[in-house]
């Protein structure tokens, strides 16, 4: 039980060190943050209940107030943006992310790359859209066409999840929650 | 501690979480009940003019505005896709609304402390205390409220690692070391919390 809180907890918190240090930067020069990253790794390393419940928590905690948005905002103001959507996703994206690396065998990377794919794409901007859409006045068309723009960063954000998970896999198996 | 709110006191400060958010509630109900048009917009004027006049009578308007930032990118692609589409009234109702929104939450944010919007989050979970017990979850948020600190920290000192050793950005690199070392905190949190007696 205690090690399953502190997973939950440190995840947490591995979401928002992630969205609050810009030298993460991908491409140098531009700004894509690797927040989304942290809800992708909480599914691949934490499966997808512990997953889910650390970006719920994240997400719980940013809205209190603390300022660990990417950029470094938070409150609940945010939920007038048109990020709305990204965050109310958060949770669901990892649980599914986490579900989907529970359900595969084989390669690590391989599997970490599918969930992610699944969940920090495919689930997150099945939530992120509809939010944009309602957040900016905008058609589901319009919102998911302006989407369009975060996809490649996105695909970079699941090449490095599947590393990363591999890399933990490797060097902590008994910690890849998802596997146990 | 990192946190939104204001050091500087204001009169809300005093008032109680459940109150500011119920009013909060209220007044985005009533922001976004009438349909586009200049109703809409002066109502929304209205309500962010009220809201700046008040962040500054408290002497936190700099810190309020500053809250703003998230909002900018969405302002520009407004902006943009409104003066293409010419309808620029629909635009500027959409943008005030949000402003107006964003800037009254941030203004409940800013005066409430994070323990106070805390036992209202556990007050508010109460019905769920039978599958999330108000306890685990208040441990679960002072956890990571510690923690992102701390992490926040440890990427700074294997960044700093970094650049000891290459004259290149570590961009990327540092992401698996900062996720092995966020398995480690975690395994010594748990033993430190079994050490205490656990989760019961």
């Amino acid at each position: 039980m205690e090690r399953k809180l502190s997973y939950v907890a440190l995840f947490a918190a591995l979401i928002a060190v992630l969205g609050l240090i810009p030298r993460f930067e991908i491409i140098p020069g531009i700004g894509i943050t690797a927040q989304s990253m942290g809800v992708m790794l909480c599914g691949t390393v934490l499966g997808a209940r512990l997953g889910g419940l650390a970006a719920a928590l994240f997400v719980m905690v940013m809205l209190l107030g603390m300022p660990i948005w990417s950029g470094g905002v938070g409150g609940i103001g945010l939920l007038y943006t048109g990020k709305v959507g990204f965050i109310l996703g958060f949770a669901p994206a990892a649980f599914a992310c986490g579900w989907v690396m529970e359900r595969m065998r084989g390669s690590v990377p391989l599997a970490a790359a599918v969930a992610s794919v699944a969940g920090g794409m495919v689930v997150l901007y099945a939530f992120g859209i509809p939010g944009m859409a309602w957040g900016l006045g905008k058609t589901m068309g319009e919102a998911a066409a302006i989407s369009l723009a975060f996809i490649p960063g996105d695909l970079i954000k699941v090449v490095l999840t599947a590393m990363v998970t591999g890399a933990i896999a490797r060097a902590r198996p008994a910690a890849l929650l998802s596997r146990a | 501690m990192l946190s939104l709110t204001s050091p500087r006191l204001t009169p809300a400060h005093s008032w109680r979480a459940g109150s500011k958010f119920l009013a909060l509630a209220v007044l985005t109900v009533l922001l976004f009940a009438p349909p586009q048009g200049w109703f809409a917009l002066a109502l929304g004027l209205l309500v962010l003019g009220a809201a700046s006049a008040t962040a500054a009578s408290w002497g936190i308007f700099g810190a309020w505005a500053r809250l703003y930032r998230p909002l900018w990118p969405f302002a520009v692609l407004l902006m943009v896709w409104h003066g293409v589409t010419q309808t620029p009234l629909a635009g500027s109702v959409i943008l005030i609304r949000m402003a107006a929104a964003l800037g009254a939450a941030n203004l409940v944010t800013m005066t409430t402390r994070l323990i106070d919007l805390q036992a209202l989050v556990l007050w508010l979970a109460r019905p769920l205390a039978r599958i999330l017990p108000p306890k685990t979850l208040s441990l679960a948020i002072a956890l990571m409220i510690r923690f992102v600190p701390v992490m926040a920290e440890r990427a700074g000192l294997l960044t700093s690692a970094w650049k000891a050793r290459s004259a290149r950005p570590p961009r990327a690199r540092l992401i698996a070391p900062l996720a092995l070392c966020a398995l480690d905190d975690a395994d010594h949190a748990a033993e430190a919390l079994r050490a205490r007696g656990g989760v019961r």
